[in-house]
């Protein structure tokens, strides 16, 4: 178990946490428009009239969102429900032009799932979700062109949102990092959303309690909304429940309440008190039938699941040798994946994934480079590989191909004709030469004899710098012990 | 040349096809009736260049033989239909100089079928009313008066706009939309045709809502035939309302004529509660013998749920209303009262915006939905609207079509004391015709007679779902020698 | 269940509507006897009745996902109380 405890001089505590995570669907058009869900277009030019709440305007559910939002269900091994309902979510806001949000309340389309993180000491732990709806996003607010106006921007109304609720199975930040860096890569697999915190496709809210250590009761929670990278949310967390702590070691009470989290301080604030709480007055959105699916559309759709990165993963260690750790980090993203699977395809896979993982990634982030612009192809570093575990070159060879291969994209095959780089394998030629250091250091054969054994090393050095590199390292190291006995 | 305006839309068409007059003479007798009774206050806007352009390009039309089925026939329009470039308010302050940059399905059918926009038609505030006194723009005035009185009646609501029109020949025809009652009273109170279709038979889009699981659009019209043209035009699925039918659209002026022998037409016993207005009772009795006569076969049924419609609808479609307003905050299109910040701004907006009918539906709405009341309330109205659609899956089992009176009353004065005090009163004006909005059904208000007093009252017909056909037949034969 | 002044002021603000101090007491008990009437539903025996939340039997159909709007940014500022540089604008919103 890795759930973090705190201890205080007055006690242990538990940390209570669930997490909210809007993701905006990938589809070409908004959830109940026809309008454009591109990124980055001038104000207010991705908006169909229902966009903007004009009178009149009906919403219609775009087929694309359902499909996503039954993928998503589907990649969480959760519960697909064949019959759900709209709701509206009633409340004013500057950049919800309806004056009420179309939500799912009552009877969402995704029910119970579950999705099994990996933490840093190698153990696996579950974690719960409660749920998952579709919803339309709302627009944007930006406060800091004027000082004494708001700017509304409405295209990001109505983009498709999936909204995952996870049961409070988190005991730890970490829990919650591996959580959401886990569930990224799933949606990315899918192709469901871009899982992008930073521009706002994906973010989360932090729900957290604390409880004595021991003790089964569920204290009053916080909620930290939007924060938005992984790094916060475990920050937040922690802040968070260390807060609770010195509120309830003071014998004060914990307000249920939504707070602000600052990235600059990593703290959290009450946010304005509002003047009355909140009364969403949920209802059963009267503009849209309830959404009903059969079992063959479902059928359909998992016939059309990728692989996720579990079973990946899986496959990874148990048929191409990798380890767990290794096979982790290669399935975190797909497309590192399938660029692993290229690769190592015909080849040494744990070699591969050591290749791809060292030079490779540090090339990559050398030339500050992303792979799909990778100067090395997946069937190079495959090639590549091959020659070593041939014994075509050795390894430090092959390092001086793949420096050579990263500059000019070349076939490492190719460079190693061109420039004469095969090892030396022929144990004639390497003898000759083995025996010409040997006459020539006299006082190193001494020492050597003599018990200095880890003069091997030197030795193994001179042979490989008079071949120029190419004399295999093994076929030499067996000839000296033979020679010096 | 004979007083165009008196023709009907099938008149009308006939001898547009014949060339015996031109759309652009037919348009400008229209708009000179509109001018000439300004003092109703039916129209809030006259558009009559848009409508004589519209008719010129009808009279090429009709030259060249591509004339669609209402072409060159001026229509009155209720002003909660958007229409592009066209003010649309919903007689609601709250949207000042608002013109929609889109085209409701409805309207866009009418004008693509050929019709023209004499103006937009006055109603109650965002619909909310029984007697077209809460507009914005004042209350209409109802063409009939009572025999001995000069006093201003109401023209009924909330489409009280478009039935006066129709009465004082200002419109060949006019839309009207009706959520508790809002086609067929109004219709009932100026002795003109008007039906509300089933429920999702129209396509609501581009129609302000007021309480969407309710609304529907249909046609007012000066009698069935009218009524049966305009809904053909008007009716049919759009994608772009969700709630809209994917039914095939029958022709519903093939239904008129038919005979009714062996039709069995219900009678529900709790439309006739005690103390019913005897004038009332007579014009239903009427209408049962002149259907009977014709071979109908009347059949006893019950609606033992009809007492409760009236406090159900009174929670849903409030509550559906306090969040279809919720948009009406100033920021986007409208009316915008300052206030320091946005909250200020909001209450500023819609305090000012909103007059007090609509205020007063709006909180309600807001309490019944609101945290601890939801089950209390609505969910409770909900229920109770589930067994009042099943009285009527029973009924039907046993007859074909309902016959009913309209409403409880004739039109009353303007200003009537025990409304304005007690919005109850006003509410319960509605009793026989919430019931149809609640289970989704179509019905229609036929000009069946008039009082003592002279003032029309009507008769409505209540069919299955999706079966306006028989509604149409029926009416078809009430009304037969009557004109 | 009557409601309170406390009551009428909360669904006021959540309705965003103003009511004067003076019209409180008029609206609170206006508000009594609405409720009060509809209240008769209690009469109505609901138990095991599900809640009707639409007429139309049919399930609802879905709209391809293709792009059919946008680009339209003068229309839909076009009815705006205020606008600038192609945002809607309002009084600072204070978080």
């Amino acid at each position: 178990m890795t759930g973090m405890i705190i201890e205080t001089e007055k006690g242990k505590w538990e940390i209570i946490c669930g997490l909210e995570i809007h993701c905006q669907i990938i589809s070409n058009s908004k959830i109940f428009s026809g309008a454009s869900t591109h990124y980055g277009s001038d104000a207010n030019e991705n908006v169909a009239f229902i966009d903007a709440g004009m009178p009149g305007m009906l919403p219609s559910l775009n087929e694309r969102c359902v499909y996503q939002a039954v993928k998503t269900g589907l990649g969480l091994n959760a519960q697909i429900n064949k019959y759900s309902e709209f709701s509206r979510k009633n409340y004013f806001y500057a950049d919800l032009p309806q004056g009420y949000q179309i939500t799912q309340f009552r009877y969402p389309i995704v029910g119970e799932g579950k999705v099994t993180v990996d933490l840093s000491d190698g153990t696996a732990k579950e974690i719960g979700i409660e749920r998952m709806h579709i919803e339309q996003d709302a627009g944007k607010s930006i406060h800091d062109m004027a000082p004494d106006k708001s700017f509304i921007d409405l295209n990001r109304a109505g983009v498709g949102l999936m909204e995952i609720v996870t049961k409070p199975d988190f005991r730890a930040p970490e829990e919650a990092g591996a959580f959401l860096r886990k569930l990224r890569s799933i949606l990315r697999y899918l192709g469901t959303c871009d899982g992008n915190m930073d521009e706002g496709s994906m973010r989360c809210d932090v729900n957290v309690s604390v409880r004595p250590l021991g003790s089964n009761e569920f204290r009053t929670r916080c909620e930290m909304k939007n924060v938005n990278s992984v790094k916060f949310v475990m920050t937040a967390i922690e802040n968070e429940a260390r807060r609770h702590i010195e509120v309830y070691e003071n014998g004060g009470e914990i307000a249920q309440e939504t707070r602000q989290f600052d990235p600059s301080t990593g703290k959290t604030k009450a946010m304005r008190k509002k003047e009355f709480a909140h009364d969403y007055r949920y209802f059963p959105e009267p503009d849209l039938l309830p959404l009903v699916l059969d079992d063959d559309y479902i059928a359909r759709i998992k016939a059309d699941m990728p692989e996720l990165p579990d079973a990946k993963k899986s496959r990874f260690v148990n048929e191409l040798g990798l380890t767990a750790y290794d096979a982790e980090v290669i399935c975190e993203n797909k497309e590192t994946a399938d660029f692993f699977e290229k690769a190592a395809k015909g080849h040494d896979a744990k070699k591969v994934a050591n290749w791809l993982m060292g030079d490779f990634f540090g090339m990559l982030n050398e030339k500050k480079v992303e792979l799909k612009d990778s100067p090395v192809s997946a069937e190079n570093l495959g090639k590549l590989v091959e020659l070593v575990t041939s014994n075509v070159i050795n390894g430090k060879t092959a390092k001086d191909v793949f420096a050579i291969m990263a500059d000019t994209g070349a076939d490492p095959e190719k460079i190693v004709e061109e420039k004469g780089l095969k090892q030396v394998t022929d144990t004639g030629a390497i003898e000759a030469i083995v025996d010409e250091v040997i006459a020539s250091s006299p006082d190193n054969v001494a020492a050597y004899k003599g018990g200095k054994t880890n003069l091997i090393g030197w030795f193994v050095g001179q042979v490989m710098k008079k071949s120029q590199g190419k004399a295999n390292p093994g076929v030499v190291n067996n000839l000296l012990k033979q020679k010096l006995g | 040349m004979s007083d165009l305006t008196k023709l009907t839309i099938a008149e009308a068409r006939e001898g547009l096809k014949k060339k015996e007059f031109s759309s652009v003479e037919l348009t400008k007798a229209y708009i000179e009736k509109m001018e000439a009774n300004r003092k109703l206050n039916a129209f809030v806007l006259e558009t009559p260049e848009i409508a004589l352009a519209q008719a010129k390009i009808s009279d090429e039309k009709y030259a060249k033989g591509t004339n669609g089925i209402l072409e060159g026939i001026p229509l009155g329009i209720k002003d909660l239909f958007c229409t592009k470039g066209i003010r649309t308010t919903a007689c609601s302050h709250i949207l000042d100089g608002f013109e929609p940059q889109y085209e409701s399905t409805v309207t866009g059918k009418l004008l693509e079928a050929g019709a023209s926009i004499l103006g937009k038609l006055n109603l109650d505030e965002f619909a909310m009313g029984g007697s077209n006194e809460t507009s914005y723009y004042g209350p209409v005035i109802n063409p009939h008066k009572a025999k001995d009185s000069d006093a201003d009646l109401v023209a009924g609501g909330s489409s009280g706009g478009s039935a006066a029109a129709v009465a004082a020949d200002m419109c060949a025809g006019a839309t009207g939309t009706d959520t508790g009652g809002s086609i067929r009273q109004p219709a009932a109170f100026c002795g003109v045709t008007g039906i509300k279709p089933t429920y999702g038979r129209c396509s609501r889009y581009g129609i302000i809502a007021f309480a969407s699981s309710l609304d529907q659009a249909g046609p007012i019209a000066k009698d069935v035939r009218d009524c049966a043209i305009m809904l053909n035009a008007m009716a049919g699925y759009d994608p772009k309302d969700s709630t809209s039918a994917k039914i095939a659209v029958p022709d519903f002026e093939s239904f008129l004529g038919q005979n009714i022998k062996g039709l069995k037409v219900g009678i529900p016993a709790e439309y006739r509660p005690d103390g019913l207005n005897a004038e009332i009772s007579k014009l239903w009795d009427d209408g049962i013998a002149k259907l009977k006569e014709q071979g109908a076969e009347i059949v006893d049924i019950s609606l033992p749920h009809t007492k409760y419609a009236l406090a159900a609808y009174y929670i849903i479609a409030p509550a559906e209303a306090s969040s279809n307003l919720a948009r009406y905050d100033g920021l986007r299109y409208g009316l915008r009262v300052p206030g320091e910040h946005l909250d200020n701004m909001y209450i500023n907006s819609r305090t000012e915006g909103f007059g007090k009918e609509v205020k007063r539906r709006i909180m309600i709405g807001t309490y019944v939905l609101s945290a601890g009341y939801y089950d209390a309330y609505y969910l409770k109205a909900q229920k109770v609207r589930r067994l009042i659609r099943e009285d009527f899956i029973k009924a039907f089992e046993k007859c074909d079509v309902i016959l009913t009176p309209t409403a409880p009353v004739a039109a009353f004065p303007i200003g009537d004391k025990s409304m304005q005090e007690n919005p109850i009163n006003m509410w319960l004006n509605d009793v026989f015709t919430v019931s149809v909005n609640l289970a989704g059904l179509p019905g229609m208000s036929l000009p069946f007679g008039v009082n003592a007093q002279g003032l029309p009252l009507g008769l409505q017909l209540i069919g299955k779902a999706f079966d306006e056909g028989t509604i149409f037949k029926t009416a078809s034969a009430l009304m037969t020698e009557k004109k | 269940m009557a409601i309170d002044n406390e009551t009428v002021k909360r669904v006021a603000f959540l309705s965003r509507l103003k009511i004067e101090d003076d019209k409180l007491e008029e609206t609170k008990e206006e508000f009594n006897k609405i409720l009060n009437w509809v209240e008769q539903l209690n009469e109505v025996n609901t138990d095991g009745v599900e809640p009707l939340i639409s007429v139309n039997d049919s399930n609802l159909l879905l709209r391809h996902d293709e792009v059919t709007e946008g680009n339209q940014a003068d229309a839909v500022l076009k009815n705006a109380p205020q606008a600038q540089y192609g945002y809607f604008t309002v009084p600072k919103v204070v978080e």
